[in-house]
C-alpha cells in the first residue's frame, strides 16, 4: 500500500530522514516512536503525499509519488484518512458537516442514519449540530478521526492522536483504531507515549518503528 | 468547470463547493463594488465611443456630398462670372445642383466671427456657390481644368482638408472610447484577481483542510470562482443601471447641441450596455480562475 525505498528527506540544508525502506501491509497495524523533532509527522506527511523525498522512491497505491499529478494526490488522499495532532476544521460548518467533508469534495453523500451513527461511534451524537470551536480537544480528536475514516479509507494515519488527552480518553480513541484495523484498515500512529503502544499491543498484533538517527527501525519486544 | 455551470444556480455540487468556504468579508463588498464602479465607467465610455461613432459619420457625410466654388471677381464682373459658373457646374456630369449664396447666407457665415454689423457691401467678398453632387459623384480634377480655362477667378473646395482631420478626429475619439472600454475591463480583471488571492489566502487554512480531505484543485477553486463571478456579475448589473439611467439623464440633442448633448444611447444602441454585465461576469471567472489556481498551488 505504502511502500519507502531509500527514501531521504532533507529540510533547511540538512537531512531529516534518511535510507528509509519499509512496507505498510493490508491490514497491518503500526506505531511510529521517536523523540520529539525526530522527523515523525515528516514522516506521515511523506505517506499522504503532503511532502516528496528529496532522495529514493516512495510508492502510493502502487504509484510512485512523484509521477502523481496534483489531482492524483487528492483522488489518493481520499484513500488514506489522517488526523492531525492540531486537527483543522471548517468552523464555520456544524461538527456533522465536517466529518462529512471527505464525501463531500468526493461528490458522494452519506445517510443522515449512516453520519448520526458514525458520530455515536465515536462519542459525537449529541454534537452533531456543534461548529467546531465548541469542541474540546478530545472531542476534536475524535471528530477528526470520524472525518478520517468516513469515505472507507485503506489506511489512517494519526500523528499523535492522544497528545491532548486524558488517560481515559486516550484509551478510548486507541479502541477506535483498533477496531478500525480489525476491520481491515491499515493503521500508522505517531506517537512517542509508550503506556499507549504498550495498551495497544496487548489488543492487537502492532509492530513498532522507531526513528532514530534519522532512520526508521523496527523496534524490538522491550517497549 | 464552465462558466455556465457556475453561474446557473441549483447546480447541486457548485452549492456544495459553496459552502465550504465561510461567509465572506471584506472581499465581497469590493468586488462587487469595483465591478458596480467600472461598469458603470464603461456605460460612459461606451456611450463616448458610439457618439463618437455617430459624429464622425455624420460630418463626413454632411461634408462628403457638398462642396463649393469659391469666386472672385471684380464687382462689375461678378455676376457674369457668376453665371458663367453655374452654367459650367450645371453641364458637369456629376453635379446634382449648384447655386449661389445670397448676400444674406454670406453674412449669416461670416456673422459668427465679424459680429451682425459688418458691412458685407463694402468688402470685396469672393462669391460662393455651392454645389451638390449625385450619387456617382463628379471628376473634381476635370472641373478644375475647367473653371481654370473659363472661369480663372474661380476655385473649387471639395471640403476634403475639413473633411479629412474632422474623421480622423472623430475616429480617434472612438478609438479612445473603446480603449477606455479595454482598460476598464483590464482594471476589473487585476482588482478581482487582488481580492480573489487576498480571500483564498484569508482562507489558507480552509483551503489546506480540503486539500487534505482529498478535494481537488478544481473543486476548492469552483468555490472561490462562483462567488466571484456572481459579485462581479451582481455588482456589474447595478453599475451598468445607474449608468444608463445616467445616460438617460443627459440633455437630448438639439440644434444647438454640440457634441456633449449627443453623448447617449440612440434606438438598439440602448441594447449594448446590457452587455457589460455578462461581459464583467466572465472577466471575473476568468480572473479569479486563474488567481485560485495559481494561489492553490501556492497554498498546498
Amino acid at each position: 500500500m505504502i511502500a519507502f525505498d531509500n527514501v531521504a528527506y532533507s529540510y533547511g540544508g540538512g537531512e531529516l530522514l534518511s535510507d528509509i525502506s519499509l512496507r505498510l501491509t493490508p491490514g497491518s497495524f503500526h506505531f511510529l516512536t521517536g523523540p520529539s523533532g525526530a522527523g515523525k509527522s515528516t514522516f506521515l506527511k511523506l505517506c499522504y503525499g503532503e511532502l516528496l523525498p528529496s532522495a529514493g522512491r516512495i510508492s502510493l497505491f502502487d504509484r510512485e509519488v512523484r509521477s502523481l499529478s496534483r489531482d492524483d494526490i487528492a483522488l489518493t488522499r481520499r484513500r488514506i484518512g489522517m488526523v492531525q495532532q492540531d486537527c483543522q476544521f471548517l468552523d464555520h460548518l456544524p461538527l456533522a458537516a465536517n466529518v462529512a467533508l471527505p464525501l463531500t469534495v468526493a461528490g458522494k453523500t452519506s445517510t443522515p442514519q449512516d453520519l448520526t451513527d458514525l458520530l455515536g461511534w465515536v462519542g459525537l451524537g449529541q454534537l452533531a449540530d456543534a461548529k467546531p470551536p465548541a469542541l474540546s480537544g478530545g472531542e476534536r480528536q475524535r471528530a477528526a478521526l470520524a472525518r478520517a475514516i468516513i469515505i472507507g479509507p485503506d489506511v489512517v494515519l494519526a500523528d499523535e492522536p492522544t497528545g491532548n488527552l486524558d488517560w481515559e480518553m486516550s484509551l478510548r480513541l486507541l479502541t477506535l483504531l483498533v477496531e478500525l484495523n480489525r476491520m481491515g484498515k491499515t493503521v500508522l500512529i505517531a506517537t512517542h507515549d509508550l503506556n499507549l503502544i504498550r495498551q495497544a499491543k496487548a489488543q492487537v498484533a502492532a509492530r513498532v518503528l522507531r526513528i532514530s538517527k534519522r532512520r526508521v527501525q523496527l523496534a524490538g519486544a522491550d517497549l | 468547470m464552465s462558466l455556465m455551470s457556475l453561474i446557473v444556480p441549483d447546480r447541486r455540487a457548485d452549492r456544495q463547493a459553496d459552502r465550504v468556504v465561510p461567509p465572506s468579508g471584506h472581499t465581497a463588498w469590493l468586488t462587487s463594488f469595483t465591478a458596480g464602479a467600472m461598469a458603470f465607467l464603461a456605460v460612459f465610455a461606451l456611450a463616448l465611443s458610439l457618439a463618437a461613432g455617430r459624429l464622425a459619420d455624420r460630418w463626413s457625410d454632411a461634408l462628403e456630398r457638398t462642396a463649393t466654388v469659391r469666386l472672385s471677381a471684380p464687382e462689375d464682373q461678378m455676376q457674369l462670372q457668376t453665371d458663367a459658373v453655374l452654367a459650367i457646374l450645371s453641364t458637369t456630369p456629376g453635379i446634382a445642383t449648384a447655386r449661389a449664396m445670397t448676400d444674406a447666407e454670406q453674412r449669416a457665415l461670416l456673422e459668427p466671427w465679424f459680429g451682425p454689423d459688418l458691412p458685407i457691401d463694402a468688402l470685396p467678398l469672393p462669391r460662393l456657390i455651392e454645389l451638390t453632387e449625385t450619387g456617382s459623384g463628379y471628376d473634381g480634377e476635370g472641373l478644375r481644368q475647367r473653371l481654370a480655362a473659363e472661369a480663372p477667378g474661380a476655385v473649387l473646395d471639395d471640403h476634403t482638408r475639413w473633411r479629412r482631420p474632422l474623421a480622423v478626429a472623430a475616429g480617434r475619439l472612438r478609438l479612445l472610447g473603446l480603449l477606455s472600454i479595454g482598460l476598464i475591463g483590464t482594471a476589473t480583471a487585476a482588482m478581482i484577481t487582488l481580492a480573489a488571492s487576498a480571500a483564498l489566502a484569508a482562507n489558507a487554512q480552509v483551503v489546506r483542510v480540503l486539500r487534505q480531505v482529498g478535494a481537488r484543485d478544481a473543486y476548492i477553486a469552483r468555490a472561490f470562482v462562483r462567488r466571484f463571478t456572481l459579485r462581479a456579475l451582481t455588482g456589474a448589473a447595478a453599475g451598468t443601471l445607474v449608468g444608463m439611467i445616467g445616460v438617460a439623464l443627459l440633455p437630448s440633442t438639439d440644434t444647438a447641441g454640440g457634441f456633449l448633448t449627443g453623448l447617449g444611447f440612440q434606438g438598439l444602441s440602448w441594447l449594448y450596455p446590457l452587455v457589460l454585465p455578462p461581459l464583467m461576469a466572465v472577466v471575473a471567472f476568468i480572473a479569479t480562475r486563474a488567481a485560485a489556481f495559481r494561489k492553490l498551488r501556492e497554498l498546498t
